[in-house]
């Protein structure tokens, strides 16, 4: 278990700069998830604290050394790839004590390790067997289980769950946290999937074009996004932006571009008149009350209804606790949530509501 | 089909149009015809000349085994398949070996790199008969360039005699066809080397495997299939060089450097004894054979390769 730390750390591609200064501290034992659409330099970060791609400027900290120029077996690292990256020509147990094998250990010490990892993956009927003949969720199992064997300061996870079906990646998920929760190992997971973020992380990374965009917990990042990126990619479904501006009488109200006004509790710095967008979460809108929207799509989950509809020109999407049956191109009447709304400065969309 | 009862002749086309191995028997005649005359033909042929005593203008007549024991006492017959396993042996080896060196440098990110792949298959490109005057021409005992080279730097005071001498001539068939079939390896196992995972290696790295370590536990044994399958086609075209041998020594000096192929030859054609030649070929098969079988087994799918693909 060890802190890691990002100070300005650049990346270049010959003449591009992919990463451009990234500065993050990762606490000893907490569980972080490097987020983002893909392109955004989170697997390039992630393979640079590996030591897999060479670091262009800065420092990469694990504990209290700078691992810059430290080759990747040096560092006390284990990683699970996006592939699994299983050696084919091995069986499940030598696969997971090849580290050990190859600090040259005696095979009582590799299977000393190997067995209890192996117990704790639920893998002991299968360490005889080679990677071709598990499906992809032991695949995926089985190289956690050589991360686990290594016993290492810091695991890295690579996207692990993008190869797996719908419903395994559920389990999967709740598997690692669970896993993470037991080993109190530092974690660092890279993935595209906000929903894995939002469930697994302790601290979330939102990057997007090389930056860093916000850093927090998870619920921090649903309820106060720094700005239009991290609100438009956190949360499922997204929220609804609609352009307007604050009224430049009263700043109690945003006024959307079609007219509507909406009543804001926490305007935080916005001037009055000035020109906004304004972010609704999909359940902060309820049922009944002054505003129309026009049905389009309603789609029942059981659980929720999830609507789509207008609000004049813009569309949005409503959660609704109650089943509704409305039918397309009816109206119906709703409230959106003063104290839920997100106001965003419309020229670079910063934050300005509290 | 007997309900109309036709004459039989239209009853057995009517049932190999119409019957599905029937059809796929009609569709095999063509590949059965092709291979029949010109693979089954040659090689019974060849087989059955080696049991007479055919000489060119005349036709034998069947003599058992005498050809055979007349090669088990002649001493240029043994010589030649001694020649034959050492140029084998060496040649593959050499080829192996530089091959996969090869291949591995291409396997790295190189600048101009598919100039280099393109450059690497010329020896391989080039027709057997020209490298091999080029390379009688680099080995001429006057005005070789190696020894014009080597005496220039004043590392040696008189020509290399390359092809008229036994050691240096064999030596110098060994390295032209290494020069030539190294393409074939280099770049079949680069083919190979592709289909290894980049993943693979890092993981490897990251368990603290040493470059060496990643060559040998990685690369090498995930590399082995195709090593099995490039080697054993190397080892069977190596066997049974022909061209090379011939345009450059003819078997010479004093049958250093001749192969059961080029003797065959020589005996069957040029010294008119087909009986004989055709004997001296027959004499290659079991060594083809024991490099086929030992492919069979070396390309059976290994354990790990079985099950489910990805």
């Amino acid at each position: 278990m060890a802190p890691v730390m990002f100070r300005d750390v650049r990346k270049s591609f010959g003449q591009v700069e992919v990463l451009h200064g990234v500065t993050v501290d990762i606490e000893e034992g907490q569980f972080v998830v490097l987020v983002g659409p893909s392109g955004c330099g989170k697997s390039t970060l992630l393979r640079m604290l590996a030591g897999l791609e060479h670091i262009t400027s800065g420092d990469i900290l694990i504990g209290d050394r700078v691992v810059n120029k430290l080759p990747p077996k040096d560092r006390d690292i284990a990683m699970v790839f996006q592939n699994y990256a299983l050696y084919p020509h091995i069986t499940v147990a030598e696969n997971m004590g090849f580290s050990l094998k190859l600090k040259g250990a005696p095979r009582s010490e590799i299977e000393a390790k190997v067995r209890p990892a192996a117990e704790i993956l639920g893998l002991t009927q299968l360490l005889g067997r080679y990677p071709r003949q598990l499906s992809g969720g032991q695949r995926q199992r089985v190289a956690m289980g050589r991360a686990i064997v290594r016993d290492p300061q810091v695991f890295l996870f690579d996207e692990p769950l993008s190869n797996l079906d719908a419903k395994l990646r559920v389990s999967m998920r709740s598997e690692i946290k669970n896993l993470h929760q037991r080993l109190k190992t530092t974690t660092v997971y890279v993935t595209h999937d906000q929903i894995e973020a939002m469930t697994m992380a302790d601290k979330i990374v939102v990057m997007h074009d090389g930056i860093v965009e916000q850093v927090g917990a998870p619920l921090d990042l649903y309820d106060r996004p720094n700005n239009l990126f991290v609100a438009g990619f956190i949360g499922s479904p997204a929220m609804n932006m609609v352009t307007g501006k604050l009224d430049p009488d009263n700043r109690a109200y945003f006024v959307s571009g079609d007219g509507q006004r909406l009543k804001v509790d926490n305007p935080g710095d916005a001037q009055a008149g000035q020109e906004l967008i304004c972010g609704i979460r999909p359940e902060a809108i309820h049922l009944g009350g002054e505003v129309g929207l026009k049905v389009k799509v309603v789609e029942p989950t059981g659980s929720e209804t999830h609507v789509i509809a207008d609000l004049d020109d813009t569309e949005v999407t409503c959660v609704f606790r109650e089943r509704i049956s409305a039918g397309p191109g009816e109206e119906i009447k709703v409230t959106v949530d003063p104290t839920a709304l997100h106001l965003f400065d419309a020229n670079g969309g910063r934050r300005v509501s509290a | 089909m007997a309900g109309a009862a036709p004459t039989r002749l239209s009853s057995i086309y009517g049932w190999l149009l119409e019957s599905k191995n029937g059809l796929g028997l009609l569709f095999m005649l063509p590949a059965a015809a092709f291979l029949l005359c010109f693979l089954t033909y040659p090689l019974g042929l060849g087989v059955w000349l080696g049991f007479t005593d055919t000489k060119i203008g005349r036709s034998g007549i069947f003599i058992g085994l005498e050809n055979y024991e007349w090669l088990f006492d002649d001493p240029i017959f043994w010589l030649s398949v001694y020649n034959t396993l050492l140029y084998t042996t060496v040649a593959s080896v050499l080829k192996f070996g530089l091959g996969l060196w090869l291949a591995l440098i291409l396997n790295q990110h190189l600048p101009f790199k598919n100039l280099f792949r393109a450059i690497i298959l010329l020896p391989w490109v080039v027709p057997t008969v020209l490298s091999a005057l080029a390379f009688w021409w680099i080995y001429d005992s006057q005005f070789s360039i190696i020894s014009y080279v080597l005496m220039n730097l004043g590392l040696i005071s008189e020509p290399i005699n390359f092809l008229g001498d036994p050691t240096n001539a064999r030596a110098s068939v060994i390295a032209a066809n290494v020069w030539r079939g190294i393409p074939f390896v280099a770049i079949s196992l680069l083919a190979g080397l592709q289909t290894i995972p980049q993943s693979l290696n890092e993981a490897a790295a990251l368990d603290g495997a040493t470059p060496w370590q990643r060559f040998t536990k990685i690369t090498l044994p995930l590399l082995s299939p195709i090593i099995a399958v490039v080697m054993t086609f190397s080892v069977l075209f190596t066997f049974t060089d022909f061209q090379l041998i011939y345009v450059l020594t003819r078997g010479g000096p004093v049958n250093a450097t001749h192969l059961m192929a080029t003797l065959s030859f020589q005996r069957a054609i040029p010294g008119g004894q087909l009986g004989e030649g055709a004997a001296i070929a027959v004499a290659m098969i079991p060594f083809l054979l024991a490099a086929i079988l030992f492919s069979f087994f070396g390309l059976q799918r290994r354990k790990w390769q079985q099950g489910a693909s990805d």
